[in-house]
């Protein structure tokens, strides 16, 4: 029948965006080698490699919503929340810093929690659900800290976390490997374990996982959750590489999470991803960014050809959907 | 009798402001296929979905192997061994055969938190071999044919040790030699001693597969027959019963001369080589059972899904694309979902009516309003429209007079061939009348319609001509001195 054939062409797309996303990740980084003599330099590397540590991260989390058909925009404000909630543990409260490390974390996966919860009992779109909180974490980010940064200046150590090196000899910042630790940790969650199992399954069919017997409520907020321990990671690494936490950032790091997500190959749609797709498409808006500042391309072009790589991404999985 | 393993007894059922199922009975042996046939909305699946527990029944029981059950959900029914099979098949098309399998049974580590995807696998594979049938465990849902998802359906739920196993319209997507193999697996399945409860409308199928079947309508169980000595005509009848009056209208086929619409092979995903004519100032009935392509066929011709054919309307063929250009040439779809489909609902009558014209009142984009206040009133005035004011929000008007708006809207537009798709769906009787009324006066001031309708009175009463459809084809054509329930059901469970 032709259906058939149809679907294994969709399959086929689906995997073939994936390797289109590693594809287009080697061209440009051969394309701005060539470009540049400087492009290949390990310091610029370890450059690109440091600027895809946070939105990498909030991408990693965003991923899982994705897949189940969600979306969620809290994860910019809310990295801001965890990164001034932990200068308000560590320099306000004096707590130690693997205390405030922790309550960053704990509070990303409470932001997380709460989305679950308005999605998934409140019965909310994702879309507005999140969007709200977005705006409760911008807006008590800045409450909190009277609207100005919290310096951790005088906290011994707490800047190594980000940018120190934890491998002796190798001047390797601990925010790369954490980076890559955390796509190795979500890669297990997603493709491991009954987490990763019904994240799939519910953004695949929400109706007939619920009718297999599944506690569909339950599991979305435990995705939510997850999503938001990774916001809370992204937001403790942001603190330390800056030395502070700064209230007014964030806002619209969610969308180039979201892109990154896209450029990866995981469907809007729900029941298509993967992580290691999402970090592909994170190095390729860094290499992106880094090549065109590179090549002396003003910052203005730089985020116009960045919007047509998302055009482009996003064309190609609607693409994908229109034969499903 | 000792082998038999399901007896449903004074089952009732009702929903607000409908009786679904009075008194109905059934039972069900051990290694029988058990067919259950009636018309649309004669409570078959309101009794299934009693039986595997998606709806809670009022009164009754249901006696599973000598003891009374009452599942609240599937999951219960199945862990009961009662499994059904929809026919919107409910698999996850981006998980794997086996994953789907044994969704929310997943063989885990001690936390009870890994996956152990390779007892998973084997688990299925072992499953597979069991029942004979050849799927590899790793492939996804998406890749497999209907047919082959459709067994994927049948293996979870024997591994669930299903012991009744029902199917809805199994074979409605299948091809000719994907039914046959369905067909063994079931014979195979009689063998192992599980009951099937079969739904269809294919009666040479019913006639092959079943060995009784039982008849509902409007809700009641009507009677069983042994398949082996029942004929066609005699289960058709049983379906249709009620012998009601049916006011014959009196028509005069050479009234018509001129050809409004022609359809020539017209072809798309749900439909196959469709031709008819529509002669101006004609009542076209469109019959057949839901899912037979009546609509598909009035989409295809309004453009709103693609579709290859030749499309002629007075004479000139014209190419529609989508439903501007059939707007353009003077058809108007009333889709059979107003509130969706039709209707502005937060928007008032006079913006609802005027909605498709606006172009033509419209100089340098400043809207001419006093000329469509006038002309939308005299429309609304001329069908009777019930409402206090032509600004009254639509969603406030009742669903007769909603249809009604719907009308106005495309004769202000100017179409002359008017496509109605379940005209009095969620109207109450009197304002049907009305709506009988309005459209035999259309017809009689030379506008051209085709009525598809699910309620055969309804077809009866109003056509001048009646086709029927089946599986996306047109299985017959009736005059209206031929057309009768029983003539027109016979050829809608017709194979094309």
């Amino acid at each position: 029948m032709s259906t058939a054939v149809i679907k294994q062409k969709m399959r086929g797309s689906a995997a073939l965006q994936q390797i289109l996303a590693f594809a287009s990740l080697v061209l440009l980084i051969i394309f701005f080698s060539l470009a540049s003599d400087n492009f290949m330099q390990w310091s610029n590397i370890e450059g690109i490699l440091l600027s895809t540590t946070v939105i990498g991260i909030l991408a990693l989390g965003t991923t899982f919503v994705i897949i189940t058909g969600g979306i969620d925009l809290s994860i910019g404000t809310g990295m801001t929340l965890t990164s001034v909630m932990t200068g308000v543990f560590i320099v306000y409260l004096g707590l130690p810093i693997l205390i405030g490390i922790l309550g960053g974390i704990v509070m990303g996966a409470l932001i997380g929690l709460i989305s679950g919860f308005s999605v998934s009992i409140l019965k909310i779109p994702p879309f507005i659900a999140t969007l709200a909180m977005m705006m409760i974490a911008e807006g008590l980010s800045l409450i909190i800290s009277g609207a100005s940064p919290i310096y951790f200046s005088d906290i011994e150590g707490f800047h190594q976390i980000a940018l120190g090196s934890i491998i002796p000899g190798v001047n390797l910042p601990n925010a790369i490997l954490i980076f890559f630790l955390m796509v190795l940790i979500g890669w297990i969650l997603l493709s491991k374990t009954i987490v990763g199992r019904y994240t799939f399954s519910i953004g695949s069919n929400e109706e007939a996982t619920r009718l297999s017997g599944i506690n569909v409520t339950k599991w979305k907020i435990i995705i939510y959750t997850i999503a938001g321990c990774f916001t809370g990671v992204a937001g403790v690494i942001m603190a330390s590489r800056l030395d502070s936490a700064q209230p007014a950032l964030g806002m619209g790091y969610e969308l180039e999470a979201i892109a990154a997500v896209v450029i990866g190959g995981t469907s809007l749609s729900g029941g298509k991803g993967s992580l290691v797709g999402t970090m592909i498409g994170a190095l390729i808006m860094s290499v992106l960014t880094n090549g065109l500042r590179i090549m002396s391309i003003p910052q203005e072009w730089q985020t116009v050809v960045i919007g047509f790589v998302i055009l482009l991404a996003v064309y190609i999985d609607m693409l994908r959907k229109k034969n499903v | 009798m000792t082998d038999k393993i399901l007896e449903m007894k004074n089952i009732h059922k009702s929903f607000p402001g409908v009786k679904a199922l009075t008194d109905v009975q059934l039972d069900l042996y051990r290694g029988e296929v058990l067919a259950l046939i009636g018309e649309n909305g004669a409570g078959k699946s309101t009794l299934m979905k009693i039986l595997t527990g998606i709806y809670q029944k009022d009164r009754g029981s249901i006696v599973y192997k000598g003891k009374e059950v009452a599942p609240k959900n599937t999951k219960e029914a199945q862990e009961l061994g009662i499994s059904i099979i929809h026919q919107e098949l409910n698999l996850m098309q981006d998980l794997t055969v086996a994953e789907n399998i044994f969704i929310g049974r997943e063989p885990r580590d001690k936390l009870q938190f890994f996956l152990k995807d390779k007892e998973l696998n084997k688990k299925a594979e072992e499953l597979f071999q069991q029942l004979n049938i050849h799927l590899d465990p790793k492939t996804k849902i998406a890749e497999l044919t209907v047919a082959k998802q459709q067994m994927v359906e049948i293996a979870k739920a024997l591994s669930f040790h299903a012991k009744i196993l029902i199917m809805d319209e199994p074979t409605a997507a299948l091809t000719d030699t994907e039914i046959s193999t369905l067909f063994k697996i079931i014979h195979w399945l009689k063998r192992e001693g599980v009951g099937i409860i079969y739904i269809s409308h294919r009666m040479e199928e019913l006639k092959q597969i079943s060995d009784r079947i039982v008849v509902m309508r409007d809700g009641e169980y009507i009677d069983t027959l042994e398949t082996a000595s029942a004929n066609i005509k005699q289960v058709v009848s049983l379906m249709v019963g009620r012998k009601l009056h049916i006011e014959q209208k009196a028509t005069n086929p050479s009234r018509w001369k001129e050809i409004a619409l022609e359809v020539n092979q017209l072809n798309n995903r749900y439909l196959k080589d469709v031709s008819f004519q529509l002669k101006k100032g004609e009542i076209l009935g469109f019959a057949g059972l839901v899912g037979a392509g009546r609509t598909e066929v009035a989409r295809a011709i309004f453009g709103a899904d693609p579709s290859t054919g030749i499309i002629k309307i007075h004479g000139k063929t014209v190419s529609i694309k989508q439903p501007y250009d059939a707007v353009r040439h003077g058809i108007g779809y009333l889709s059979e979902d107003r509130k969706r489909f039709g209707l502005l609902l937060e928007q008032t009558v006079q913006e609802n009516i005027a909605a498709p014209s606006l172009a033509h009142y419209t100089k340098f984009t400043f809207m001419h309003t006093k000329k469509i206040k006038k002309e939308t009133q005299s429309y609304s005035n001329q069908l009777k429209v019930k409402t206090p004011s032509m600004n009254q929000l639509v969603k406030y008007l009742s669903g007769g007079n909603q249809q009604k708006v719907v009308i106005a809207k495309w004769l202000l537009k100017n179409c002359d061939i008017l496509i109605f798709d379940e005209p009095t769906r969620g109207i109450d009787v009197g304002a049907k009348q009305e709506i009988y009324d309005l459209l035999e006066s259309l017809a009689k001031q030379g506008k051209s319609i085709i009525m598809i309708s699910s309620e055969l009175p309804e077809v009866l009463r109003l056509s001048d001509r009646i086709i029927v459809m089946n599986e996306g084809r047109t299985t017959g054509e009736l005059p209206q001195h031929d057309a009768n329930q029983e003539s027109i059901m016979e050829l809608a469970t017709k194979q094309a």
